[in-house]
């Protein structure tokens, strides 16, 4: 890969990176989110490995962030949560970051210009060497992994188990009109409508 | 054969892809009134096929609306994300030897990334039209498409492991023995049942499901937008069934008949296959689907993949 596209790329990354923290509505930081994850990809992609790119896709902006705005949108946060968001990150509070980031940002252009160039352009790896290297030498940390998923799975199962199950909806008599629609429904889109009904 | 540039098989395939997507609207209501003992279209031109044609015309009539409570940018963005997605995984298929945009050595990956990417699409759309039936459409597709893609990618990899590449261009010219169908028909079963429910096809066109949500998250598109969905829809289903086609049945390889032809009658067996669902099969409810989905096809799927494996370990020689 040439290095412009590199850079693009990585230019990309960074921005998007820093609209995640600034957008104050949810589902478009995480959009943002979604934008960088993909640009990151390009950048392994561009550095050989291919694999590692595809599963940058398939897994973190694919399926995480998705599952990210699934909930968002369940939770349906709305207008005023980013009122709520605006109120507790006044400018000022973006000062200390902003000064540490600069300095950090100094260093690093710092040492860009001094030291010796990367190559940008490395022998692309293809997924047959990363399958050798995870199960050869590196199969320790695999199955380590492996474990810390497996008990994170076996946590969630627990916390959304419940020994009774409500009773489902449709098969319980109505208890009275008002019952009806009692907060059930944790879903309230067109949300400046029902908030006025509400 | 001599194989053309990669630009011209580009242009070919784009333009290729788009008609065959639109001409499988007719075809497939043709078929359908077929199987239901009436006509369909057959009055636009010979066999109605200028149906479609006549459709787009007054589709592209039609007013562009974008509601005012709608968040603009993702309301418009939505309907071109399924087409990019759809689009750009048509650029790794193998037609015939050498008839190809982009010979990947990560294609198969690179089609679960862009099958994977192509949910945002469909949520954007429910999110972006504040809208309670779109917003449960959305979210029942970002459900839907999460827990079947999960299978989708375990219920191939047993023809990774036969083949040893996840290049689809290695996959076709590893089954010039026996197609993957004879070894791989449990992940066949697997991968066509995601396929159908990644593309969002009845039965599993529970996002959109007419009789609960209006139209579910495309309830507020209307003229080129809602358009896009529907054509990327049909886009959505010549890819599955291509990717059906190279993977299991041999994709170009065949005796006699030209390769391309051998690969377009696969095409036209699956897109068929695609209808007949829709003519045949209810629709599920939609815990229904996801207990499939996690409690039976997930395991199935690594099953398949388990003894695949170790059949391969133990019979296959060493690569």
């Amino acid at each position: 890969m040439n290095e412009f596209a590199f850079y693009v790329a990585a230019a990309i990354a960074v921005l998007s990176t820093a609209l995640v923290i600034t957008r104050r509505n949810a589902v478009q930081a995480l959009l943002y989110l979604a934008l960088s994850l993909i640009a990151v990809a390009v950048v392994f992609y561009g550095y050989g490995a291919p694999f590692i790119a595809a599963l940058e896709v398939i897994v973190y902006a694919g399926s995480i962030v998705v599952l990210f705005i699934f909930v968002v949108m369940m939770l349906n946060l709305g207008r005023r949560a980013a009122q709520a968001e605006a109120r507790l990150l006044p400018p000022r509070i973006w000062i200390g970051p902003a000064v540490l980031a600069a300095v950090l940002l100094f260093e690093i252009v710092y040492l860009l210009a001094r030291g010796p160039r990367l190559p940008v352009a490395a022998a692309a790896i293809p997924p047959r060497a990363v399958a050798l290297a995870l199960y050869g030498p590196y199969l320790l940390g695999v199955e380590l992994a492996s474990l810390l998923l497996l008990s994170a799975l076996i946590g969630a199962y627990h916390l959304g188990w419940r020994r009774q199950p409500f009773p489902e909806v449709r098969d319980a008599p109505p208890e009275s009109p008002a019952g009806l629609d009692s907060g059930r429904d944790s879903v309230r889109a067109g949300s400046r409508r029902s908030a006025g009904a509400a | 054969m001599v194989s053309p540039h990669p630009l011209v098989s580009l242009l070919a395939i784009l333009l290729l892809a788009l008609t065959l997507a639109s001409g499988l609207i007719w075809f497939e209501r043709r078929l359908l009134a077929w199987w239901q003992d009436r006509y369909g279209p057959n009055r636009v031109g010979p066999f109605g096929l200028l149906q479609v044609l006549a459709d787009m015309i007054k589709i592209f009539a039609k007013e562009d609306w974008v509601p005012p409570f709608a968040d603009k940018v993702a309301f418009i963005l939505a309907p071109a994300i399924i087409v990019v997605t759809v689009l750009l995984s048509f650029a790794v298929l193998p037609f015939a030897p050498g008839v190809i945009v982009s010979d990947l050595n990560i294609a198969l990956l690179f089609f679960l990334a862009m099958s994977s990417l192509g949910v945002y699409s469909i949520v954007l759309a429910g999110w972006s039209s504040d809208n309670k039936y779109s917003l449960l459409g959305g979210m029942r597709a970002a459900a839907q498409m999460l827990s079947y893609e999960v299978f989708m990618g375990l219920s191939l990899m047993g023809v990774v492991l036969l083949a040893g590449t996840f290049s689809l261009n290695g996959i076709v010219r590893a089954q010039r023995h026996l197609w993957f169908i004879v070894p791989q028909f449990a992940g066949f079963l697997l991968f066509f049942i995601a396929g159908l429910a990644e593309t969002r096809r009845l039965p599993f066109d529970l996002p959109e499901a007419e009789s609960e949500l209006v139209a579910g998250f495309h309830s507020e598109y209307s003229g080129m937008k809602f358009g896009m969905f529907f054509v990327g829809e049909y886009l959505g289903i010549t890819l599955i069934s291509a990717m059906i086609a190279i993977l299991f049945f041999g994709g170009w390889l065949g005796p006699g008949l030209p390769p391309l032809l051998w690969f377009f009658l696969k095409l036209f067996c699956f897109l068929s296959l695609f209808i007949l669902m829709r003519a045949a099969l209810p629709r599920p409810r939609f815990d229904q689907l996801m207990a499939w989905a996690w409690k039976l096809l997930l395991p199935l799927a690594l099953l398949n993949l388990l003894v695949t494996g170790a059949l391969v370990l133990a019979f296959l020689p060493r690569r």
